[in-house]
């Protein structure tokens, strides 16, 4: 099976931790991981802002990039929506405006080999246990496009909750939206950090020491919420929890 | 006299939040109401193992009326008139005024009651009989507090949930004297005592006025049936005990038969008040002679419904029974409250249907409505509660759009579009990208602490980031050079 990891435009820049253990976990579950460089951006920031017609060149590029794998990887479920959910819409688009013709029909046979994460994880590679240790009481945030968009259920929560040593706690009202948004967070900041407030105060209520999510956007703003605040809860991804071998 | 509060002035959304936000009252308030609601209603639905079917069901006729709406609104003219009532084509709100204006002159009235309306607070109703010479006493409790505090709502359901029991009794203290009987001497702020304040206030006027005027929840095509859903009885008693009603009601809320209520009768009873169903449900059907009314006039506002109804995506907006379920569940909402919103339609509905009904769909609106559209995180909490399966997020993201394309960017050049066009462009080549990425990691070791950065000069999009977070700082390394550098081969540091 051939596999490439979509890092994602944040994570790139970001959160490069994340692709490493990305990386490190599916190695050691014995998948040959690719990484195309013609990789960019999935356009969501463009496309959920109303800036459509800037998605076009980047439906094409991550067309280009990705097509002829056997499954595309992502530590971000909100890109995976965008990916399976709207890059067809981008791409008739394109096919309307007379553009790209072909690009409709190349979206739609790359489509169903784009996982998040945890999809791939439990539905392709049929593993729930991934030999993870990580002692430590951790609480996790469910994110709007896993819930709504992807339909993930619990697979993180399976996941974690087979990683030796690790202690899930509750997160009350964790199907609330953190108030990230994408660009909501700046065009709507007041509105989006009361919220964010809100999730942070159910995180420190919560009793962990780590916070935890399957998309590193919505972590950009709630851990950026709580190093204002001097918080030394830890931030972290779920994959680099997955990919965790030793005791931290 | 009321005097009529309007929502024209609202600021933009961003600011209009902003301060409502601030108002720990209104924060307190919409927070208890909204939980309470949200459980209730999540508990009412559960009882139902067909309600996914209810759904689908009810978006499934919402859709079939749109597609039919001139030939189905023939057909309840028909029947209305043959019923002995009268139907009247409102164009836009003006018209609508102008001819409900007429009908009471025609009654010879200086007053009206009112049951609470959603489609005759959209057209500012009150405002024009009021310049007539027409007082319009609101008989809805929550209404008539709205109006006796000369106050504007916040919900579509429950206009005065910004208010606590002490302002309600101060504002029926203060104001009940100057409309009627005034409030008893020692009101206390008990629940049951403010509504039985309420209910004597209220109960000279529906004995005395001679002209009701309504909205309609529902009107049913095949049988020229119209119907009010309510809660308190004050429909019940503005619909029987007048000589004269006049019924405005937005085209939309037609229904092509009979047996479709059948499904309605159950999304929304159970999706807006959280019950299985609703205490008082009104039916008429013209005019029964010696009976009720003897004069029935039906008022059908456009006002930017066929606006609406020519997109494709944005028309599912109209599939909207008001029931409020999706206000409940907005984070957004909960949040800023409806007047934030600045339309008698607030909250995710509102943020759909307000601009299309403003006329986005011909062209470019002021800058407080196309404001509208980027009033949501895009979480779809409202989506999963709508009981006509009304896509919100998909029309927000469809609206934005139509606001970036009319506003132009090349010609107008806000910080915003420019960064967006950087940004496609820098995203649009690997090459660009890598060296977007290097430079970001000079810049971010140059001014973060620790990994973050806490201030930064620059763009207002970043300050507005950096005023209650920290960010990230950009890598030194990332992940693309690390690949390149050690990851084609082996797992090396």
């Amino acid at each position: 099976m051939r596999v490439a990891i979509f890092i994602t435009c944040f994570n790139d820049l970001l959160f490069p931790d994340v692709g490493r253990a990305v990386v490190r976990l599916l190695r050691g579950l014995g998948q040959d991981v690719g990484f195309p460089d013609g990789q960019t951006c999935c356009g969501q920031m463009h496309f959920n802002t109303g800036y459509r017609d800037e998605c076009i060149p980047l439906v094409r590029r991550f067309t280009d990039a990705f097509e002829g794998y056997d499954a595309v990887v992502t530590p971000s479920p909100s890109c995976a929506a965008m990916v399976r959910r709207e890059h067809p819409t981008v791409a008739a688009r394109a096919s309307d405006q007379g553009r790209e013709t072909g690009l409709a029909d190349r979206v739609a046979a790359l489509s169903p080999h784009v996982y998040e994460l945890t999809e791939f994880l439990i539905d392709v590679l049929g593993v729930t246990d991934v030999g993870a240790v990580f002692p430590e009481t951790v609480t996790f945030h469910p994110t709007c496009h896993s819930v709504r968009s992807l339909g993930i259920g619990d697979r993180p929560q399976r996941l974690l909750a087979a990683v030796d040593g690790l202690t899930l706690l509750e997160l009350a009202d964790a199907d609330h939206c953190c108030g990230f948004g994408g660009t909501f967070a700046v065009k709507n900041a007041d509105t989006s950090l009361a919220m964010g407030t809100d999730k942070v105060s159910a995180i420190v209520e919560s009793g962990a020491r780590v916070i935890t999510s399957a998309d590193t956007s919505c972590l950009m703003h709630i851990g950026g919420m709580l190093s204002r605040a001097g918080s030394p809860i830890r931030v972290m991804h779920l994959a680099e929890i997955l990919a965790s071998r030793t005791a931290s | 006299m009321p005097a009529h509060p309007s929502f024209a002035g609202t600021p933009p959304f961003p600011e209009a939040a902003r301060l409502a936000l601030a108002d720990p009252q209104l924060r307190a308030n919409l927070a208890r109401a909204t939980a309470t609601i949200r459980t209730k209603r999540a508990r009412a639905v559960a009882e139902r193992d067909d309600w996914e079917a209810l759904r689908l069901a009810g978006a499934a006729i919402k859709d079939e009326t749109l597609r039919d709406l001139p030939a189905l609104l023939a057909q309840l003219e028909a029947g209305v008139t043959a019923a002995g009532g009268v139907v009247h084509w409102a164009r836009d709100a003006a018209e609508a005024n102008a001819i409900v204006v007429g009908l009471v002159r025609e009654a010879g009235v200086d007053e009206v009651v009112k049951v609470k309306s959603m489609a005759t607070q959209e057209i500012e109703l009150n405002a024009a009989l009021a310049e007539a010479g027409i007082a319009a006493w609101e008989t809805d409790l929550a209404e008539l507090i709205v109006q006796l505090g000369e106050d504007l709502p916040s919900h579509i359901l429950v206009p005065a949930i910004h208010r606590n029991r002490r302002e309600v009794r101060a504002i029926f203290e203060r104001e009940m004297g100057r409309m009627g009987r005034p409030a008893p001497a020692d009101l206390s702020d008990d629940p049951r005592a403010l509504a039985e304040a309420a209910r004597l206030h209220l109960r000279e006027k529906f004995l005395r006025a001679k002209v009701a005027i309504s909205g309609a929840n529902f009107a049913v095509a095949e049988t020229g049936t119209v119907m009010v859903v309510e809660s308190e009885g004050n429909g019940r008693m503005c619909l029987t005990l007048p000589d004269v009603l006049i019924t405005v009601m937005g085209i939309e809320k037609l229904l092509p038969t009979w047996r479709d209520l059948e499904v309605f009768l159950q999304l929304l009873p159970r999706s807006s008040t959280a019950e299985r169903m609703n205490p008082y449900t009104s039916m008429w059907t013209g005019v029964t002679p010696g009976d009720g009314p003897q004069a029935f006039h039906l008022v059908l506002l456009d006002n930017g419904r066929t606006d609406t109804l020519v997109d494709p995506v944005g028309r599912q907006a109209l599939r909207c029974i008001k029931c409020s379920a999706c206000l409940n569940v907005c984070p957004v909402y909960e949040r800023t409250g409806g007047r934030a919103y600045g339309s008698p339609y607030p909250g995710p509905i509102g943020a759909i249907l307000t601009p299309q009904l403003r006329g986005i769909n011909r062209g470019p609106v002021d800058a407080q409505t196309a404001s509208l559209p980027y009033a949501s995180s895009l979480c779809g909490a409202c989506f999963e509660v709508c009981p006509v399966r009304i896509d919100i997020p998909e029309v927000l993201v469809h609206l934005r759009a139509k606001v970036v394309e009319q506003h132009g960017w090349r010609a107008h050049a806000s910080e915003e579009s420019v960064l967006m066009a950087a940004m496609g462009w820098t995203f649009r080549s690997p090459r660009r990208l890598g060296l977007v990425e290097r430079a970001g990691g000079l810049g971010g070791r140059l001014i973060g602490r620790g990994g973050h950065i806490r201030r930064a000069p620059g763009p207002g999009l970043l300050r507005a980031w950096l005023r209650g977070r920290d960010l990230e700082t950009p890598s030194r390394e990332s992940f693309r050079r690390w690949w390149h550098r050690t990851g084609r081969h082996e797992d090396r540091a």
